[in-house]
């Protein structure tokens, strides 16, 4: 039997309300299912893991006393602690460096990131300061920002003498970008 | 809004074409029969967003691959979800494949001038195929690398060029990371990326000859959009529902064990609906060098026959002939799969298949825990490779259970669900339950009545004697020659050492009643003589001695009573030096040159497990009394690292996750 014409577009397009109401809305549903599972995976790092490094107090057995040299220059020491990334926990691992210098045999410690977008800040011998490679930021030896577009000074650690020689701090990463440090959690 | 369109339009031409798309016409109407395509057009949508996110969680090389599909099954928000969908979608699209094909061919929808594409929907279901292939090695489990082994390896039978294929197929001549990044690039990129042209060319020439209707016409035409549309969309829902259902019944997708080359795994399958060529192989005509035609030249041609119908049906009988075809495909390739799964539920190697499924499952549970607890330092499998629970019970199973037993068994019972009833047992143990169930009983396995130490006997011969429940049930076999060495479960706890001081137990099969020490003195002048005269004051003093002794081995498990029991531990060590005179033949807190019974000082420690294993005729233990006990150090049949972990494992000093997990 030969099949007749279709209505008219048109006229199909009047009718049936309901069915098209329940293709598109099922239609959108089902499609959104793969992205909400993915969406939902991918969100994951902002679910609160615990992580981090050093003991319970977060500082962190840098080096000693005699280590940093006498004469008031920074020395730049890595810092070494157990690291958890992803499914791997590394132990005895470099997860970032300070630099520390004496100030009146006193033992001050700063971040080697740059606050400003994140470089590693270079110390330059001739001139005796903090030298941002990236946007020239240019840090005096306290930290205190010389000149340039760093937002802030470099960010200070806390720092710790234990057992008469041994140098604790308290490592810590800041976000970048502000004029006041904000530790990252 | 409508001005905005009409910008949009007006330079794409977007209204024609979506006019083009919804409005095709159908002839004959709608029909539920012409939704497949629409349903894989949808997995395919699933699998490419699924994929892509998986993608950002997954690491292609031998060291991370299992720790990183561990790590979204398990760790991340979700990821069980989005690797569940993956997988279950991945599961459906053969069955689906197979319906479209089936539709085609019966409604002869292959017919002239729908060769080509027709012929493009035959190298989809190859590419999907491939997919699913290159799919199964990625999680790096011992699934997937045994199955994936397999496959790779028939490639070696390919004419002319096959070594050098398979080389360049898995990256080298033994799989590692090469294989698993080459693996990768096809599966994510490569096949995909062919996957999409000829999907385009598919749609674009089935839009361009039109839907074939399915005779008899017998109702007026209608258009693709809302008719079919709504037929198609009821069709996804029901698949998407069906794959959440998998999902959330096995809470995401399985993931074996990480891959060991070293340890074999007797339940690698392919995917299921390989199972019909992986069965095919066995039979006895592709024997040795007949091989080629199993793996190769057959379902090569049965390929070239799909691909032929388009000519076949011209014949007069041609589209019988066709239909026919592919229902003896079908046919043949249902009763290959029943018999690959029926001979591994209840075939002659059927109990070794179940038990390595549960082994394979508890090492996955075990490293899962432990990468939860511990983090991965360098990977999974040396995480469980250096794991007391389930290695020090793989080299005992090895090494010592040919003379010892460990609760009646060799170690290496997977401990299964309780049965209640004789009936329960009887149905966990019938076929269907073999083929379908999860807590699936193999007739060779042990049961014995539940909260006793009585002998294990096999479910089989308690069907038969017909003995009531409850069971307590492990997937173990009988071992085949009786014990000739103690039972080695709860060593040096309190239990085991008052069992031991018992003189009747002493010579029991569980104790020494198979080895030489039953005629020794112990039993002679000790037990049977003296013991067995004890009255109530003296068998008192014996059970602070088994308490005192237990102690001095440190167990775990025991600390907290032998902490609460000092003051009965003093008092029982002061039995054993000065009242029952245990240290006329021991040693006890020194050395004793003269003792000719083993050393009691620390007995039952891990350090006085470690030295027994490495030489049982060492002074402290039995210079002249040993009974075949090899010594397995001194003869380096098992290093320290090795009896390190028999020890551990019998002492049961080994990291044991908190109870609740709230992930499962």
């Amino acid at each position: 039997m030969a099949s007749a014409e279709p209505d008219t577009p048109e006229a199909a397009g009047e009718r049936r309300g309901f069915i098209k109401f329940f293709c598109a809305f099922i239609g959108t549903l089902i499609s959104v299912v793969p992205f909400g599972a993915g969406i939902w995976a991918y969100l994951d790092p902002l679910a609160k893991r615990e992580g981090g490094a050093g003991d319970g107090d977060g500082f962190i057995k840098v080096t000693t006393l005699d280590a940093i040299p006498t004469d008031g220059s920074p020395a730049k020491f890595a810092v070494v602690a157990d690291k958890v990334d992803a499914w791997n926990r590394f132990t005895n691992v470099s997860i970032g460096a300070v630099y520390l210098r004496l100030v009146d045999g006193v033992p001050k410690a700063l971040h080697t990131i740059c606050p400003h977008l994140g470089c590693f800040v270079d110390y330059r011998q001739g001139k005796n300061d903090f030298f941002c490679p990236c946007h020239n930021s240019n840090f005096k030896l306290d930290g205190s920002l010389a000149k340039g577009v760093s937002p802030r000074a470099m960010d200070a650690l806390q720092i710790d003498v234990r057992n008469k020689t041994e140098v604790w701090v308290k490592f810590q990463n800041f976000q970048p970008g502000h004029s006041h440090a904000v530790p990252v959690s | 809004m409508k001005s905005l369109l009409d910008w949009i339009d007006h330079r794409t031409g977007i209204r024609s074409l979506t006019r083009e798309a919804l409005f095709e016409n159908i002839p004959g109407g709608s029909r539920w029969r012409y939704v497949w395509g629409s349903t894989l057009t949808f997995t395919i949508f699933i699998q490419f967003v699924t994929g892509v996110f998986l993608w950002m969680g997954y690491s292609a090389s031998s060291g991370d691959a299992w720790e990183s599909v561990n790590y979204i099954q398990n760790e991340m928000t979700g990821g069980w979800l989005l690797r569940g969908i993956h997988h279950w979608t991945a599961q459906l699209m053969p069955v689906l494949l197979l319906l479209h094909l089936m539709q085609v061919v019966i409604d002869g929808a292959y017919k002239a001038p729908r060769e080509v594409n027709y012929w493009f929907g035959v190298l989809l279901l190859l590419l999907v195929l491939a997919l699913s292939l290159t799919g199964y090695l990625l999680p790096w489990d011992q699934k997937g690398f045994w199955a994936t082994r397999v496959a790779t390896n028939l490639m070696n039978l390919v004419p002319f060029a096959g070594p050098e294929m398979q080389k360049l197929v898995i990256g080298g001549t033994e799989y590692g990371h090469h294989t698993l990044t080459r693996f990768f690039a096809l599966h994510a990129g490569v096949l995909p990326g062919l996957l999409v042209l000829l999907v385009v060319g598919h749609i674009y020439l089935f839009r361009r000859h039109g839907i074939t209707p399915a005779e008899p016409v017998i109702k007026r035409d209608a258009y693709f959009w809302p008719d079919q549309v709504f037929k198609d969309v009821v069709a996804c829902l029901a698949v998407t529902v069906a794959v959440l259902g998998f999902v959330l019944w096995y809470h995401g997708a399985h993931l074996g064990a990480p891959a060991d080359p070293s340890e074999p795994f007797s339940a690698a399958r392919p995917d299921w609906y390989f199972l019909f060529l992986f069965e095919f192989l066995k039979l006895p005509f592709f024997a040795g060098e007949n091989e080629v035609w199993g793996a190769i030249y057959i379902p090569g041609m049965a390929v070239g026959l799909i691909c032929l119908m388009p000519f076949i049906g011209r014949w007069n009988l041609g589209h019988v002939f066709n239909v026919g075809i592919i229902f003896v495909f079908l046919g043949g390739a249902g009763a290959l799969t029943y018999l690959a799964k029926q001979e591994d539920v209840a075939g002659e190697n059927s109990a070794n298949y179940l038990k390595a499924v549960l082994d394979d499952s508890r090492d996955a549970h075990r490293v899962t825990a432990l990468a939860k607890a511990k983090g991965i330092e360098s990977t999974a499998l040396s995480l469980l490779k250096s794991d007391p629970k389930t290695q020090g019970a793989r080299l005992f199973a090895q090494h010592c259970s040919s003379c010892h037993r460990y609760d009646g068994h060799d170690g290496l019972a997977v401990e299964l669900a309780k049965a209640d009833t004789l009936g329960q047992l009887e149905k966990r143990a019938g076929l269907t339950s073999r083929f379908f169930s999860g807590d699936a009983v193999h007739p060779d396995w042990l049961v014995r009545k539940s909260g006793t130490q009585n002998e294990w006997h096999t479910v089989r011969a308690i069907l038969q004697a017909k003995t009531e429940g409850p069971f307590d049930v492990i997937a173990a076999a009988k071992p085949e020659e009786a014990p000739d060495a103690p039972d080695l479960k709860g060593f040096a706890s309190r239990q085991w050492i008052r069992n031991l001081l018992d003189p009747d137990n002493y010579i029991s099969a569980r104790y020494f009643g198979g080895t030489t020490h039953k005629d020794g003195d112990m039993y002679k002048k000790f037990l049977n003589r003296k013991v067995r005269k004890y009255d109530a004051a003296e068998m008192k003093m014996l059970d602070a001695i088994a308490i005192a002794l237990s102690a001095e081995a440190e167990l775990p498990g025991q600390a907290a009573a032998d902490q609460a029991d000092a003051a009965l531990i003093r008092q029982g060590i002061q039995y054993l030096e000065d009242n029952i005179g245990c240290i006329d033949c021991h040693a006890f807190g020194e050395p004793d040159p003269d003792a000719d019974g083993p050393d009691l000082t620390g007995y039952g420690s891990r350090r006085w497990i470690i030295d027994f294993v490495k030489n049982p005729e060492h002074e402290k233990f039995y210079p002249d009394n040993n009974d075949h006990m090899p010594a397995f150090g001194v003869k380096k049949i098992l290093t320290d690292k090795e009896i390190g972990l028999i020890a551990d494992w019998l002492r049961g000093d080994y990291f044991e996750p908190p109870a609740a997990d709230p992930g499962h």
